[in-house]
């Protein structure tokens, strides 16, 4: 749109083009963008919330307990996206993606893409009926491809906003041009298969990049047998095992044979500080999350071996060196300080050759199970994103900051700033304090443009 | 098209059914073998000190040599493959070394040979399509294990065969003669290699391990591409059997060997009286011969 046309529009609906927009936007409905929307929400300034999934909650909500309390992250998580949901401040936008972003602080203009869900949501009640009767089942992304979603789903029962959205790749009547059984099921007649992608503009004043983080594909790692060995996993398919809510109940089975696995082997560091091979980076969060696996599956598996491969054991949090500890002194787990050069499928064992530095031999077990504490990657868009918002972003795609050290949630670009791992790698505490201090600077920002006269929030 | 050949030392002797098994299949799918006109050992170990210079001189030599008769050229043992190949690639982008040795050798060679191996030629220039519309006698029912070894990949960046950890190209190529290819885990481990000379109990357990893992996931026949790894796993059988009474011999055939059966050649040619684990039994039960 022509600068002249938008200051014709801007005149007619009566607003300065001198105004600093006092309303948000944050890019991710992760614990980091919800909490900095809360925050914002909670200051009385206007947030709207951009999630590419259906709906918010982000990696957090895969979890099954979090370290170092071992307290359950969905009953943690819960609370929070409900709040976000009925938030009289926030906005979301799920299942949407940042398209274009224009102007400056006080004055972005961004184009939102909001993905068909072939769903009226306005319409629709979230009864659940069209996912009951859905005929096509196939493997759920987010159970890490070991359970089955339909193709008209939601992420999970307790998603917000509790609306589903169809897989065009796998539903049977936007593939074969059969079937319409969630329309005829659906009392309200939401169902929509000729939705196509919508397009929205907002105006901003400040952007919040909460974009989250990946883990390298195991397809990366040809020693560990590239993604082809079932019983080899990531972390992240390790916490929908044991969760309440994952494909098996929380109950601890292996993904070939749905066995309980007596010995299973911890692999930390699988990807990063490897800088010849994969990452140079350390991903900050595996050590602990491997110490919290291990001894989830003692709990759970009593008479059950796990056993740790690391290269050092950083736990520099608060509580986080003694929860190590506990793991090592009392519930049994065998730290083993070496790396793992090779793994290979044996029957239905999973053979693993590592070393033992401390003695100096070689190690092999015979393990039933093995979970790959997988390097934290940032989010594939990440850098077509930053490109997006003219922000920099290093070789990997982590946004950066403005300063190391005194300036960690600010971008280049006033108005702008960053929140969570799309900064970099950290824990839920640090993304947290990191989103908290993202929404501080956003109503800084906000304050000073306190007299101007004010649109949006 | 025609290729430069470089035989190596082993193919003259103990591995002298790889050679001619070569030599006689390219024929049949249309391209030539030029022997070089004057080749020595290619000093069978690349050196791995990185000043260690004198090593170098040999293979490029051979190379010097070889580019005044043309343009590519190609080998057949993994190990002369492994030092051609990674010399090439010093004198390519080390200029130090490459006038040090240059001016030693009285040469003026500029690393600018293409070095292929055999398989490469299947692949790349053939086509394993194409090779599979040659097959005169379908492999089909023929378990094979392909044996990579060591030094086709390693070091991988250097190299640049196949995939690092999980290669595909010698099963392709099985796949295109209609054999049934066997994917083990230790398909690319080491063989013992020069062990058995010093520590053969170190080679003989690292071949037991090799040929086990091999025959447990179904393999009648492994197939390599090296005459130390072929040392290590065919002749030595009998060291291991008398170590590991449980064990059973399995035939191990060279790539070319394999190869001229699919092409039909005559069984008299394919040099089988220098395996030591005659595989005439297997192939005769497989009624390939």
């Amino acid at each position: 749109m022509g600068m002249a046309l938008e200051k014709v529009r801007d005149d007619a609906r009566g607003l300065s083009r001198e105004a600093f927009v006092k309303k948000a936007l944050v890019i991710g409905g992760g614990i980091a963008g919800i909490s900095s929307s809360i925050d914002l929400g909670n200051a009385g300034y206007d947030v709207l919330l951009v999630e590419k999934l259906p709906s918010i909650g982000g990696r957090m909500l895969q979890l099954s307990e979090t370290f170092p309390t071992l307290d359950c992250a969905q009953c943690t998580l819960t609370p929070k996206t409900v709040e976000t949901g009925q938030h009289p401040h926030i906005k979301l936008l799920t299942y949407s993606e940042v398209d274009e972003v224009t102007g400056k602080a006080g004055d972005f203009r961004v184009r939102i893409r909001r993905k068909a869900a072939y769903v009226d949501w306005t319409k629709c009640t979230g009864c659940g009926l069209c996912q009951q009767k859905c005929p096509s089942k196939n493997p759920s992304e987010f159970d890490r491809g070991m359970g089955m979603a339909k193709a008209i789903y939601t992420l999970s029962p307790q998603a917000v906003p509790n609306k589903p959205v169809i897989n065009a790749a796998m539903c049977r009547y936007l593939k074969e041009g059969k079937c319409r059984v969630c329309e005829k099921v659906c009392p309200v007649g939401a169902i929509d298969y000729e939705q196509k992608d919508a397009y929205v503009e907002e105006r901003v004043g400040a952007i919040v990049v909460a974009s989250g983080f990946d883990l390298m594909p195991q397809e990366r790692f040809g020693e560990y047998g590239q993604g082809t060995i079932p019983d080899v996993i990531d972390g992240l398919s390790f916490e929908r095992l044991n969760s309440a809510s994952g494909p098996t109940t929380g109950e601890i089975r292996r993904p070939s044979d749905g066995k309980i696995p007596k010995e299973v082997v911890f692999i930390q560091c699988t990807g990063s500080r490897d800088p010849e091979r994969y990452l140079p980076y350390c991903s900050r969060v595996c050590c602990m999350y491997t110490a919290k696996h291990a001894r989830l599956y003692k709990h759970k598996v009593h008479d059950g071996q796990a056993y740790i491969f690391y290269m050092d054991i950083r736990s520099t949090g608060k509580g986080y060196e003694e929860f190590i500890q506990q793991g090592m002194e009392e519930e049994g787990i065998l730290y083993l300080r070496g790396r793992v050069a090779r793994m290979y499928r044996d029957g239905d064992k999973v053979v693993v050759w590592g070393v033992d530095t401390l003695t100096g031999k070689k190690v092999e077990v015979s393990a039933d199970m093995v979970v790959l504490a997988t390097a934290l990657t940032p989010q594939r868009e990440a850098k077509e994103l930053a490109r997006k918002l003219g922000i920099r972003a290093d070789e990997y795609g982590f946004i950066t900051e403005a300063h190391r050290k005194l300036r960690p949630v600010e971008t280049d670009v006033e108005g702008i700033f960053v929140a969570g791992c799309a900064q970099g790698p950290k824990d839920i505490a640090d993304a947290v304090a990191h989103a908290n201090a993202a929404a501080s600077k956003v109503q800084g920002l906000f304050a000073k443009h306190r007299n101007d006269k004010s649109v949006g929030g | 098209m025609d290729y430069l050949y470089f035989p190596g030392c082993t193919l003259y002797t103990k591995a002298k059914n790889f050679d001619q098994t070569a030599r006689t299949c390219s024929r049949l799918l249309g391209f030539e073998l030029k022997e070089l006109t004057n080749w020595t050992c290619c000093g069978a170990t690349f050196p791995l000190a990185t000043d260690n210079v004198m090593a170098l001189l040999p293979p490029t030599r051979i190379l010097a040599n070889a580019k005044e008769e043309g343009a590519v050229l190609t080998t057949l043992c993994a190990i002369c493959f492994n030092v051609i190949k990674r010399t090439n690639r010093v004198i390519q982008g080390d200029e130090e070394k490459r006038n040090k040795i240059n001016a030693f050798i009285e040469k003026n060679y500029q690393g600018d040979l293409r070095i292929l191996h055999y398989l490469e030629i299947l692949k790349k220039e053939i086509g394993f399509p194409q090779l599979k519309g040659k097959v005169k006698k379908n492999l089909s029912g023929l378990k094979a294990a392909a044996y990579y070894g060591c030094m086709l990949l390693r070091p991988f960046d250097e190299m640049e065969f196949d995939d690092k950890e999980r290669p595909t190209i010698f099963e392709d190529f099985l796949e295109a003669l209609g054999a049934r290819a066997v994917d083990f885990p230790f398909k690319i481990e080491c063989c013992g290699s020069f062990q058995s000379v010093g520590s053969p109990d170190v080679a003989t357990e690292c071949a037991y391990k090799i040929l086990g893992s091999a025959m447990k996931n179904g393999a009648e026949v492994i197939v390599s591409t090296c005459p130390l790894c072929t040392f290590n796993i065919d002749h030595k059988q009998t060291d291991i059997k008398q170590k590991h009474l449980d064990f059973k011999t399995i035939p191990v055939l060279y790539f070319t060997q394999i190869l001229g059966l699919a092409m039909g050649v005559e069984a008299e040619t394919l040099g089988f009286e220098q395996n030591a684990v005659d595989p005439l039994p297997l192939l005769k039960e497989k009624g390939l011969l």
